[in-house]
């Protein structure tokens, strides 16, 4: 079945001529026709262009092209990626029926690595939350249990790679919006380096914070989907980006040996709010580092408890300034004048990030909150740069709890907000995290931990996840 | 106190369009005039996940502005958004610079008198709202949308409207030599903002401000000014305070009416933008030390250059120098014709009126300077009169330019020949008998009208010396 074949087997064999592109992407799409109506990972399914991308494939075999590094491979798309003439919602009503009339850069390096995009996916709106059920097209309910959410706010991504409606999907991780959706559906899910992978038509929700990543099945799929997000954009028009220092990745290193890997282990993730099965998913993946010879230091994140706080002044104050265009002059239904299109066209979370963002840099307030915000991130990227001078790399829970049921926090933002407490650190310090599955709780959830790394330093974070993935 | 004794207190805020072929943060054409909304792209109309870059040719040409306005340039500075609501405005903010801007601390010498400069800085342009085209809406134009300004924040050092006219006059003149920008008010690329407050005298300390805008022109600006002073001096002599608000001028009326009140604040929410790293000069390749070092001449030492290597006066320097193709034009001709007064008579009269003056660039007239030189040396030749001359300097130019071709048949020469004139001044001395006795008995001016006479009678080619002289031969001997 080609919906069970990794990224990697479905490039090999479209290369080869085994299968055909055509195949790989009539049998995705037929899966998601017949499963994705209780699981509504998609917002927007594309499948005349992905049809025609395959059949493009195809043809480039024959005629004996060089086909690229993601053959013939669907990938879903999270929501907030401009994808020309294609329907780009944010899962929001104000950019509902908009269609971008440019590729985010990220889809030109799909569309030129010869992978088939295969459809846009469910988010949170505008990438804000924790479950996903914040679109204002209905939540994404989990592939492993349809009463609980995916996470968020990549959540359709994560479900469509772990209902196998795509082996490899984008996501976009502002505070944890890749990984912590990862770890409630039991796939891979990666944050690049912040400067990695260029921003330039993803939809911003915090400039400062935003990296778009892979969602895969394996840490190998996941490696492979980076090195073609990583590369040169054209024109530099991602200002933040740096792609020169993310080139010359090569294959996965599949057999690091991790005799004198340093695994740190930071103590104030591991304490209070943490489920004892996610906790002890933490534990089993230490004694698979201790069983390969890896050595375990305890590392300390002295600012750990800052992390929300800092995370959610920060995002709000640039949240607020990004939306601020939406005013229904460009887009959106118009309902009057800006402020009440505004008031129909978002809904309840991104206009509470929009007022708190807006409070949080208002003369006279700025300095007590977004000022002293910039201060703590500082202090939060030293207590990490500290921690990596004792250790290769920190390996943590991902989310404090597996995956939530529907509405169970959607009453209680704070609580909601605390789904991202072991995943923000690395956006307020720019470095690599990857989640990846690890057990399954007693009820049958996906349990996982999430590795950090040294910025810039991926393929060793990625050698390390590969060597703790062999030993599952 | 009475209104005459309030003493103005007055700061410019002047917006610069820099002369760059693509806006700041994107590869649109900054040309004025096209199409509405057919020079822009997704990132100039704030389109969804578009990002920044900078133009470092806007860069560059703002790091020119601070040196012409002798500023610190500094090597490090950076972008901030300033968030307003406003349908011309695409994203909603718009980027600028607030507390690192790339100019600081300047100065401009204008009428004698030095203007500090409190800062320059880099910001995109808005678009255009176009109210008049459709009763029921109003419409947008982003072809404007992220073109590239300097703002140059004077301080409030000017104490009377001549004085803010000088020192526009002479930003402008300074900002075109160097090429930072066109300055054209019309085309909206130089734009001003002035601030007037009133004081008790010069020791006092400073009034409520009020802000003008929607200038037009120099002359408005020194309009505005007047108005505002009178206006604030009445309110203030019948012990009511000054609003500080944002007023418009009208220049039909030449008044300012009230735009809104600027008593609360507005919070413009500055922050970094995160999407554009700090802007470094060095690290962007661009070097302030050369690019002092290859200003061209500015405006002051080209006047004091004027004076001295032609020996022109004062006021015509003025004139030649207003604009940088009239002076370029009278420096070529006068390489090839050494009388540099007698050009520059002719430059600001009949060589303007005849080409600027008649919509024809001076760079496309057909009297080139070649021309021009070998014109003025015909005329020396010919000995003829002033309006003689101009006669003929019409028929070359109706004549596209050619001198000798022009004046091939044209044989009038000075009358210089000693016998024809006598006869000449013995009629007119006949038929003019009452003046001839005046200008006899002591009144010089009736001199002027005999010599016309004879100059009418002669068709202008008699040579004026001589006439006068034989005049006094014949009347004061």
């Amino acid at each position: 079945m080609p919906t069970s074949l990794t990224a990697v087997q479905i490039r090999d064999k479209v290369t080869t001529g085994e299968l055909t592109a055509r195949a790989v992407a009539e049998a995705h799409l037929a899966k998601i026709e017949a499963e994705d109506g209780k699981i509504h990972a998609f917002l927007h399914v594309m499948k005349e262009e992905a049809l025609a991308a395959a059949d493009a494939v195809d043809a480039k075999r024959k005629a004996g092209g060089k086909l690229g590094p993601l053959a013939g491979v669907p990938v879903a798309i999270k929501d907030n990626l401009c994808t020309k003439g294609v329907p780009t919602t944010c899962a929001s009503r104000i950019l509902e029926g908009w269609r971008p009339p440019y590729d985010a850069t990220v889809i030109e390096r799909l569309r030129a690595a010869d992978a088939v995009l295969i459809g846009k996916t469910n988010l949170d709106e505008f990438a804000m939350g924790s479950s996903t059920e914040n679109s204002a097209f209905g939540p994404t309910r989990n592939p492993h249990d349809l009463t609980r959410t995916p996470g968020g706010s990549s959540g359709g991504s994560a479900a469509a790679v772990a209902a196998g409606f795509a082996p490899l999907a984008l996501g976009s991780d502002t505070g944890g919006s890749i990984r912590q959706p990862a770890a409630c559906c039991g796939v891979v899910g990666m944050k690049p380096t912040y400067g990695a992978v260029s921003r330039y038509g993803l939809i911003a929700f915090a400039s400062s914070l935003d990296q778009v990543g892979p969602f895969s099945r394996n840490v190998e799929d996941a490696w492979e989907l980076l090195k073609v997000l990583s590369g040169k954009d054209r024109d530099s028009r991602d200002q933040t980006s740096y792609p020169a220092a993310f080139a010359g990745w090569g294959p996965l290193n599949r057999d690091l040996p991790l005799g004198g890997v340093r695994i740190g282990m930071p103590k104030e993730y591991l304490g209070d709010g943490l489920d004892p099965e996610c906790r002890a998913a933490v534990d089993a993946a230490r004694r698979a580092f201790e069983g390969r010879g890896a050595t375990i230091v305890e590392v300390s994140l002295p600012n750990t408890a800052q992390g929300i706080p800092t995370y959610y002044l920060v995002a709000t104050v640039e949240a607020a300034s990004n939306l601020a265009r939406y005013d229904a002059t460009h887009f959106g239904v118009r309902k009057g004048d800006a402020a009440h299109s505004r008031g129909a066209g978002f809904g309840p979370e991104v206009k509470r990030r929009i007022a708190l963002g807006t409070f949080a840099s208002s003369a006279g307030y700025s300095d007590a909150y977004y000022v002293k915000a910039l201060k703590a991130r500082r202090l939060i990227l030293n207590d990490f740069d500290e921690a990596f001078r004792r250790c290769d790399v920190i390996l943590c829970p991902t989310a404090p709890t597996p995956a939530f049921k529907l509405g169970e926090k959607s009453a209680d933002p704070i609580q909601m907000y605390l789904s991202d407490v072991y995943t923000v650190g690395a956006n307020l310090a720019g470095i690599p995290g990857i989640a990846i599955p690890w057990g399954t709780s007693k009820g049958r959830l996906p349990l996982g931990v999430q590795l950090l790394g040294p910025a810039q330093q991926e393929d060793r974070l990625f050698a390390v996840a590969r060597a703790l993935e062999g030993a599952r | 106190m009475t209104s005459e004794t309030w003493q103005p207190v007055i700061g410019l805020e002047v917006h610069v369009q820099l002369k760059t072929r693509t806006k700041l943060f994107c590869a649109c054409s900054t040309a004025f005039g096209a199409r509405p909304n057919t020079q822009t792209c997704p990132v100039c109309l704030g389109l969804p996940g578009t990002l920044p870059v900078p133009n470092l040719e806007a860069v560059r040409k703002a790091a020119l502005a601070g040196v012409v306005l002798h500023c610190t340039v500094n090597d490090e500075s950076k972008f901030d958004r300033k968030h307003y609501f406003y349908p011309d405005l695409p994203k909603n903010y718009q980027i600028s610079q607030f507390d690192r801007p790339i100019c600081s601390n300047g100065f401009l010498e204008a009428g004698g008198k030095k203007f500090r400069i409190l800062r320059a800085h880099l910001e995109e342009d808005a678009g255009k709202l176009i109210h008049d085209q459709d009763p029921a809406n109003s419409k947008v134009d982003l072809n404007r949308a992220g073109v590239p300004l300097v703002e140059i924040v004077s301080e409030a050092d000017f104490r009377h409207a001549d004085e803010a006219v000088a020192y526009l006059t002479e930003l402008r003149a300074v900002l075109r030599a160097a090429g930072v920008s066109d300055c054209e008010m019309q085309e909206g690329s130089l734009r001003c903002d002035v601030n007037v407050s009133l004081r008790a005298g010069p020791d006092a300390p400073f009034g409520t401000k009020v802000e003008v805008k929607n200038l037009n022109s120099f002359k408005g600006v020194h309009k505005a000014i007047l108005f505002e002073q009178s206006r604030q001096a009445a309110v203030l002599d019948a012990g009511q305070r000054v609003v500080s608000e944002t007023r418009s001028f009208q220049a039909d009326s030449e008044t300012t009416v009230s735009l809104r009140s600027k008593e609360v604040a507005s919070d413009y929410r500055f922050f970094p933008e995160p999407d554009l790293p700090p802007l470094k000069l060095r690290e962007a390749g661009i070097d302030v030390e050369a690019l002092r070092r290859g200003l061209p001449e500015l405006p002051a030492a080209q006047r004091e250059r004027l004076l001295r290597q032609y020996g022109l006066k004062p006021y015509d320097v003025e004139i030649l120098t207003r604009e940088r193709e009239v002076t370029e034009w009278f420096e070529a001709c006068a390489g090839l014709y050494p009388n540099a007064q007698t050009l520059a008579g002719w430059l600001k009269t009949e060589v303007l009126e005849f080409s600027v003056n008649r919509g024809v660039a001076l760079a496309s007239f057909c009297m080139t300077p070649q021309r021009m030189a070998a014109f003025l040396a015909d005329m020396d030749r010919r000995g003829l009169n002033r309006s003689r001359q101009r006669e003929l300097f019409g028929k070359v130019v109706s004549a596209g330019g050619d001198v000798a071709t022009a004046l091939q048949d044209v044989k009038d020469e000075a009358i210089g020949d000693a016998g024809a004139l006598e006869a000449l001044v013995d009629e007119v001395i006949r038929e003019h008998g009452p003046v001839a006795e005046q200008y006899r008995t002591g009144k010089d001016e009736a001199l002027s009208f005999l010599m016309g006479q004879v100059m009418k009678k002669s068709k202008g080619r008699a040579k004026g010396g001589a006439v006068s002289a034989i005049f006094l031969k014949r009347l004061r001997p």
